[in-house]
């Protein structure tokens, strides 16, 4: 015996789970993230290139620092001093969760715990 | 060819360098190649028989000729390269099992140390594992785009002749038992693999006598040994007159090929010539006689055991066609079977499909003296006796004194294929606690789906490899032993004619204190027959504990 | 073992070295992996259906257990299944828990001899370890390729990352995966029987998967690769919608190293022994109920030529004997001396 029909109705349940992206998209790229510099800032803490990729470190460290070690002195890039905060450093500049935060997070479907303790900027609440 | 002393052999299993030892080859298993001694092989198939069956299956049993095993001259057709790569391709085709086991295995091992034979050898090529692994690189290279690519890399290598004979030692060191496909991830059967391997050699006329003779006999007259109608009768008949003597009953039941019995009852046949089968036999009878049972025994088909399974599926299907083709004759409504290992797995997963047409007027299987329907039986109208006589014994119909079993201290021996192959587990067991008192289970790892083959299975009975059978049976007598001197067991009991025979040499060799009986037998002991005698022995003629005079 | 890490170490290198001409980026970012994908599934659906094209000729389980009998005795429902229902539990228990590898145990021989038996879940844990690492890792994935991202894919991203260790958060299955591959490729080494029968086609894969493990681990955690530039990719292979050249160029020679790795496990699993996966679902040892005796299973190809040898030629053989033994015959003996036809 063959059993040709369940073996067939196995292979297409295999290539749908397997081209399961394909159309779950339906052809559709969706929105692409907005990546916006803050305006009227020439320079951040570290290049571009290592921000959007590395960011997190630097904010991991910070916080070991300023909260484990109690080490809260300032941040110093070319004589130019920031302040070791989520909150007040880098939201100083980069002043909108949703533009500076949540537009590429929830386009790779990062989801930070950094509002678990951190109250999100008023103006998003 | 002398084998060592038992005493020997179990030094030798435990501290020669094996592969169960922890020596590890320093050669590939590539450039390993076999050589042929006496002891190691079993003797070809003498020509004439080949012949008888080249008569029925033009081809398929390779031309009829003289051969020697140790001889570098094996008189192959000179094209037998292209007949097993046609005979491969055929076969990848027939068989599905045959393709996915071909393509599947991962090699993890987890078969390793299942195998009986490598229990006992520590031969790497007994490795379930390797043991495919023999017939697959050939695979890879004459069927796969890996194989033909990169060769040896990938483990594919070409059929030679001394491939030809890596196939002949191992795939006749194998009893197609199944344990190992318990433990596959995949369910890989190497019982599968090896009879595609058996149905290949036999293609270019590599086969053994000890398998061919009696699957000829057993065409022609019935029965493995060749017994005729008239001697077959005979055998039966003086059984008879040993159940008088243990019991004082004549027994009046027993007929031959009679018209119009309600069932057709089909042994392997050695119960009725060897001990200690013909015990058995005995407890049939009385069984039977207990019950008043309408039954008849075939001269024609006398055989339960199915050699033809060791060769091809051809052959197989060819032997097992008697018994639908008898029951039909008879008129029978349906066909109980005796105590066989072998037999079963035919019966059970093969005879339906193979001979399923042969079978017209036979009813759905209903013990005439319980009314239980066999439903698991309903469409090959075949019950296994151990499902009869359990099912008897569950509704009271037997008069059963256990106390007959006294003198025995027993344990159970699940056969390969009625464990693995059929699912025949509890049954016997169920008859065994009803029959005797002293019953005791081997160790879990060797009973039930995980049990251990006699060692000599699958064609693999006869003397010519006696110390590789005393290896391979190993584990199992080693369990044996367990019980033995945990509970003073001394009897195994088993439903396998095969084990009857192959257990019978093992325990003389591994356990010599322990005996080996069908699980009939103790049912034939323990019954009160009507108007028997005060029994003082058993069947055997041996003292009962506690009765005597 | 040596050919199979020289080959894993040689596409490394292609693909490193690839990444950095100007143009193949696009090559071996969108060309190869489609090609690949098709390949996969291509080559995947033709090997199952090549397996089909052969028939079942024969109902041939392992029956793990007592099978359907009689209605008083238990039957293992699961290890000796008779109707389909309970086959596809048995399937389920197979495929989803590995049960058959769970009943492994090691034997030794000791000296008397003496041979014992003992559980051995090791390979078991190691390699449903992995295998489960290793799917819940591809879900995870799909991150990178859904936009939007479907719920329960977040859900597994959560739970992967609980422990909240790091950032970017360790995912536990990366530990595990590596752990057990690990342990795969050591039992390989170190367990003279498994290494005894092991070569090329048991390493490679094992190379492969251990380092594409690698190179997604050393791009989360050690050699960052711009993410967001990675998802227009993966989106894009997905929508036929490709991003822009200079996306492409944010991208990393890490990530392409790890692509073509992928897409080499997508083509060389159809044609190895990874195709376990389709075979599973096939094996005649598993998926048929042990009711042999209950339904008639059909052989396509069951020859009714082959018949038995007839009860009439072998009464013909032996009528003489038969009637002197008293045994009933169909056709009584000739008269004397009147040859038999």
């Amino acid at each position: 015996m063959y059993d040709g029909g369940k073996i067939i109705t196995g292979l297409i349940i295999f290539i749908g789970l397997m081209t399961f992206p394909v159309w779950h998209n339906g052809g559709n790229a969706g929105v692409l993230p907005k990546q916006e510099k803050p305006v009227g800032k020439t320079a951040c803490v570290k290049p571009t290139v290592e921000m959007r990729t590395s960011h997190m470190l630097l904010l991991n460290q910070w916080r070991d620092e300023a909260l484990r070690e109690e080490n809260r002195k300032p941040f110093t890039v070319d004589g130019q001093d920031y302040e070791k905060s989520l909150m007040v450093g880098c939201m100083n500049c980069h002043t909108d969760k949703k533009k500076f935060c949540d537009e590429c997070h929830l386009y790779t479907a990062v989801k930070p715990y950094c509002w678990d303790c951190h109250f999100p900027p008023k103006e998003n609440l | 060819m002398a084998i060592p002393k038992a005493k020997e052999l179990g030094v030798n299993v435990a501290t020669e360098p094996s592969m169960m030892t922890g020596a590890i080859p320093k050669k590939h298993w590539m450039d390993n190649p076999v050589t042929f001694k006496p002891g190691n092989y079993c003797y070809p198939g003498k020509k004439s028989i080949v012949e008888y069956h080249s008569k029925s299956f033009p081809g398929l049993f390779g031309v009829p000729r003289e051969w020697e095993v140790e001889s570098d001259d094996w008189k192959l057709p000179e094209n037998w390269q292209k007949i097993i790569f046609e005979g491969m391709k055929e076969r990848l085709g027939k068989f599905r099992s045959f393709k996915i086991f071909m393509d599947c295995c991962v090699r993890c091992g987890a078969c390793a140390d299942k195998c009986h034979f490598f229990l006992g050898t520590g031969d790497p090529k007994n490795m379930p594992v390797l043991r495919a692994e023999l017939i697959r690189s050939v695979y890879r290279n004459d069927f796969t785009a890996f194989g033909k690519l990169f060769g040896r890399v990938a483990n594919a290598r070409e059929m030679t002749f001394a491939v030809l004979k890596e196939w002949f030692m191992y795939f006749y060191q194998c009893t197609e038992c199944r344990r190992c496909s318990v433990f596959c991830p995949y369910g890989i059967d190497t019982a599968e693999i090896t009879m595609m391997a058996r149905e290949l050699l036999h293609l270019v006329g590599v086969n053994t006598n000890w398998i061919l003779e009696p699957a000829a006999n057993s065409n022609r007259t019935g029965n493995h040994l060749g017994l005729q109608p008239h001697t077959f009768k005979d055998n039966a008949e003086f059984l008879l007159d040993d159940i008088e003597t243990a019991t004082g009953i004549r027994i009046n039941s027993l007929t031959f090929n009679r018209k119009g019995a309600e069932i057709l009852f089909i042994i392997p046949s050695a119960d009725v010539f060897a001990e200690p089968g013909i015990f058995t036999f005995m407890g049939y009878l009385l069984l039977f006689d207990h019950i008043g049972l309408d039954y008849t025994i075939s001269t024609y088909a006398s055989e339960g055991g199915n050699f033809g399974s060791f060769t091809n599926n051809e052959l197989m299907k060819k032997l097992n066609g008697k018994m639908f083709a008898e029951a039909e004759r008879i008129g029978a409504k349906w066909i109980l079977g005796g105590e066989c290992g072998h037999m079963w797995r035919v019966v059970h997963q093969y005879m339906d499909t193979m001979n399923g047409e042969l079978r017209k007027t036979l009813e759905v299987p209903k013990s005439p003296i319980t009314g239980t329907v066999f439903e698991n039986a309903a469409s090959s109208k075949m019950v296994h006796i151990s499902e009869f006589t359990a099912d008897l014994i569950k509704h009271g119909k037997l008069k059963i004194d256990k106390r007959r079993n006294d003198h025995r201290c027993v344990t159970f021996h699940d056969s390969c294929n009625p464990a693995r192959g059929m699912g025949l587990i509890d049954e016997p067991r169920y008859i065994l606690e009803n029959v005797c008192n002293k019953f005791y289970e081997m160790p879990e790892n060797t009973i039930r789906e995980q049990t251990f083959c006699c060692g000599s299975g699958t064609g693999l009975n006869t003397g010519e490899i006696m110390e590789l059978r005393m290896r391979g049976g190993l584990p199992r007598a080693n369990a044996v032993k367990y019980v033995e001197e945990k509970h003073g067991v001394d009897m195994l009991s088993c439903v396998c004619a095969i084990d009857r025979a192959t257990l019978l040499a093992l325990m003389e060799y591994w356990n010599p204190n322990v005996g080996v009986c069908g699980v009939s037998e103790l049912v034939g002991n323990a019954l009160i027959m009507d108007g028997e005698q005060a029994r003082e022995t058993d069947l055997r003629g041996e003292p009962l504990a506690g009765m005597e005079g | 073992m040596k050919h199979s890490f020289l080959a894993v170490i040689a596409l490394v290198l292609v693909a490193m070295l690839g990444a950095q001409v100007p143009g193949l980026k696009s090559v071996f970012g969108v060309v190869i992996p489609w090609l690949a994908f098709v390949i996969f599934l291509g080559g995947f659906a033709y090997r199952v259906l090549q397996w089909g094209k052969s028939p079942v000729p024969f109902r041939i389980p392992t029956t793990s257990g007592q099978g359907k009998s009689l209605d008083w005795i238990k039957q293992d429902k699961y290890d000796c299944p008779a109707t389909g229902a309970q086959v596809i539990i048995r399937m389920i228990l197979e495929i989803f828990a590995f049960r058959s590898l769970f009943k492994n145990t090691k034997s030794e021989v000791h000296s008397g001899p003496k041979l014992t038996y003992e559980s051995s879940k090791w390979l078991w844990l190691a390699g449903i370890t992995f295998h489960y690492c290793f799917l819940i890792i591809v879900l995870r994935h799909m991150r990178l390729f859904t936009n939007p991202m479907p719920a329960f894919i977040a859900a597994l991203e959560f739970g992967d990352g609980f422990l909240q260790i790091g950032a970017p958060t360790v995912y536990i299955t990366d530990l595990l995966f590596v752990l057990a591959l690990s342990f795969l490729f050591l039992r390989r080494l170190v367990n003279a029987k498994v290494r005894y029968i092991s070569f090329a086609a048991d390493y490679f894969p094992l190379f492969l998967i251990l380092s594409i493990g690698i190179t997604g681990i050393l791009m989360r955690y050690f050699v960052r690769v711009d993410v967001v530039s990675i998802k227009q990719l993966a989106v894009g292979l997905t929508t036929m919608s490709l991003p822009a050249a200079d996306v492409m160029d944010k991208i990393g020679t890490m990530f392409f190293i790890h692509l073509f790795l992928v897409c080499t496990l997508m083509v060389y699993f159809p044609y190895s022994k990874l195709m376990h996966l389709g075979g599973i679902f096939l094996s005649p040892t598993r998926n048929l109920a042990n009711n042999s005796r209950m339904v008639r299973h059909i052989n396509p190809w069951n020859d009714l030529k082959i018949k038995p040898h007839s009860y009439a030629g072998y009464e013909d053989d032996f009528r003489e004997y038969m009637v002197n033994a008293g045994l009933p015959v169909e056709k009584e003996l000739p008269k004397a001396s009147e040859p038999e036809a």
